[in-house]
């Protein structure tokens, strides 16, 4: 029996490391690649680990060569950081000030609001992108980051209101009444008893929204066509689907791309993997 | 206090989607704006469309393929996972990871793997694999192939997305009370009879959310397509989402496009409304 149970254990780790192999594959081209000297670079030795660590792709993937017509992704990392912080904080205020609201002050209509505005983060995005553009250009903000990150606060409202609500349904209602007893308001109860207890929610939802509006593409090459002000997703869909850019230079600019939410995954997983269940709907 | 987010949820979403709704039945098919009335013949072109027709076939298939693989293997490693004790939380994170990243760089990486390579270069990616592992047989031409096209797309979506449909089946797993396995163990029942009888028929409900979250990620697959293949030979991996792209910004026919977008909300919208009004009634009941 026990050689039996060994046996079983065997085959288990044996079936989850050939997965974990699956996974972390592509991972490893990609960092062995974006590693190796440009000596070393060829497809004959995708698999090959690279001779020593050198950083050359990754500065060429950075700063570009202007003198042969490519553009480094120095600017957009940057302007994908400009974007994500502030498009991050003010999704999350409001996503906490409507959690606030649909879960303590049930008021009529509440139960057909809710779910009208989570359907907003199911939407093909190519069902409001006209639209947004007519609109956009209409406000001067077609083609700025201001207006892209305009875009990612409006569509981060269903994810960020969703989050808070499920968080805030658990703070005990006679927190809320105590207050309420000593004279406070709606905007007084959020102040005072609300906002100190926010902490939890708000990590999970910072983090998910982080990683989102970083990763985005589809808002960035509807809303931003200038090079300059392209977040680095859309940079890096440029730079990749142009045949003149070695491959290495490519790892180099993916690895660029992938590395603050991956960081991030790795640091605060946990916190990562609550947004996760969320989004399922499932709290 | 919210009344400023339900004004841009109805401007943004529901005002915009109306909008949308009102272009695709115009004559808006060049770069300016023309709404005259066009009724319903954006749709009725579309449905005798060529590219149009083959993206929902490879919608189907990409749906098909992408599902299954997902959740056989999302499934599989939850199992797998409930029986690693200590090693469980390193296979999680190493699983989940690929979900952290985007599609744009999973289609830059995947477009690599998949390169079927040519004479000169030889094989490349995971034909270079399979030849070292002494099973070249398995090589392919991957997206170049009309016949793979979007299923090679598929094997990239897998990957990233295989790792969620695991959490969600570890999380259910983790629900069900050890009682309930010792009290059928108690009546008799062998370890495969309490997992069909007792613990499959107690994740249907979480099979049915992967089915509903995965099944709307696939009707709105566009980076992938976009970073990986394109269209690919033949229109082999185009999608609708892409094909609304490529003809609204880059042909100017707006009202075509508009006519897709809203086929593919109607599409999503049939999958997550009925879900949407499910789930928020039982919380609230909770």
């Amino acid at each position: 029996m026990s050689t039996g149970r060994a046996q079983a254990g065997g085959v288990v780790y044996a079936l989850l490391i050939a997965a974990a192999l699956f996974y972390l594959m592509p991972v490893y081209v990609l960092v062995v690649t974006s590693m190796k000297s440009f000596a070393e670079v060829s497809l004959a030795h995708m698999w090959a680990l690279p001779s020593g660590v050198y950083f050359s792709s990754f500065a060429r993937a950075w700063q570009g060569d202007p003198l042969h017509g490519l553009r480094g992704l120095g600017t957009n990392f940057l302007n994908s950081v400009k974007l994500t912080i502030p498009a991050t904080i003010l999704s999350s205020f409001l996503g906490s000030l409507n959690g606030y609201v649909l879960a303590k002050w049930r008021f009529r209509g509440a139960d057909v609001v809710f779910p009208a505005i989570l359907f907003g983060m199911f939407i093909p995005y190519q069902s409001i992108l006209i639209p947004l553009v007519q609109v956009l250009q209409r406000l001067h903000l077609y083609g700025t980051l201001s207006g892209l990150i305009f875009v990612h606060v409006v569509y981060g409202i269903p994810i960020t209101t969703l989050i808070f609500r499920n968080y805030y349904a658990s703070v005990p209602t006679d927190l809320i009444e105590a207050a309420e007893i000593d004279g406070a308001g709606i905007w007084g109860v959020y102040q005072r008893v609300i906002v100190p207890l926010s902490a939890p929610a708000l990590v999970v939802a910072a983090i998910w929204q982080v990683t989102s509006i970083w990763n985005d593409f589809l808002f960035g090459v509807t809303v931003t066509s200038n090079p300059e002000v392209q977040p680095i997703t859309v940079a890096l869909n440029n730079l990749a689907g142009s045949y003149v850019v070695e491959w290495n230079v490519q790892m180099g600019g993916a690895l660029l791309a992938a590395l603050p939410p991956l960081l991030v995954y790795v640091f605060l997983g946990r916190y990562f993997m609550r947004g996760l269940m969320a989004g399922s709907l499932k709290g | 206090m919210i009344a400023p987010s339900i004004v841009a949820v109805a401007v943004f979403v529901y005002g915009f989607v109306g909008w949308t709704g009102f272009v695709s039945l115009t004559r808006w098919n060049d770069v300016l704006p023309d709404y005259t009335w066009a009724g319903w013949r954006n749709y009725l072109d579309l449905f005798e469309n060529f590219r149009f027709r083959i993206d929902i076939v490879n919608t189907a298939k990409f749906t098909l393929v992408f599902l299954a693989a997902c959740l056989a293997i999302g499934f599989a490693l939850a199992a797998l996972l409930e029986r690693a004790f200590r090693a469980e939380p390193l296979f999680r994170t190493i699983y989940l990871a690929p979900l952290a990243i985007s599609f744009i760089v999973t289609g830059v990486v995947w477009r690599w793997l998949l390169n079927p390579g040519s004479a000169q270069l030889g094989s490349v990616g995971i034909n270079q694999l399979f030849e070292r592992l002494h099973v070249g047989f398995l090589r392919s031409g991957w997206y170049t192939d009309p016949h793979i096209g979007i299923l090679a797309v598929a094997i990239a979506a897998t990957w990233q997305m295989s790792g969620y449909t695991m959490a969600l089946y570890l999380a259910g797993l983790r629900g069900i009370p050890d009682e309930l396995r010792e009290a059928a163990r108690v009546d008799g029942a062998s370890e495969g009879q309490i997992f069909r009888r007792v613990i499959v028929p107690l994740l249907q409900p979480v099979t049915l959310s992967a089915v509903i979250i995965l099944g709307h990620i696939s009707l709105k697959i566009f980076d992938l397509v976009v970073a990986m293949t394109g269209s690919g030979p033949g229109f082999s991996s185009d999608v609708p989402a892409f094909f609304m792209f490529d003809t609204t910004f880059r042909g100017n026919h707006f009202a075509q496009g508009a006519g897709i977008a809203e086929i593919l909300l109607v599409l999503v919208a049939v999958l997550t409304v009925p879900y949407l009004v499910y789930s928020t009634r039982t919380e609230v009941q909770r």
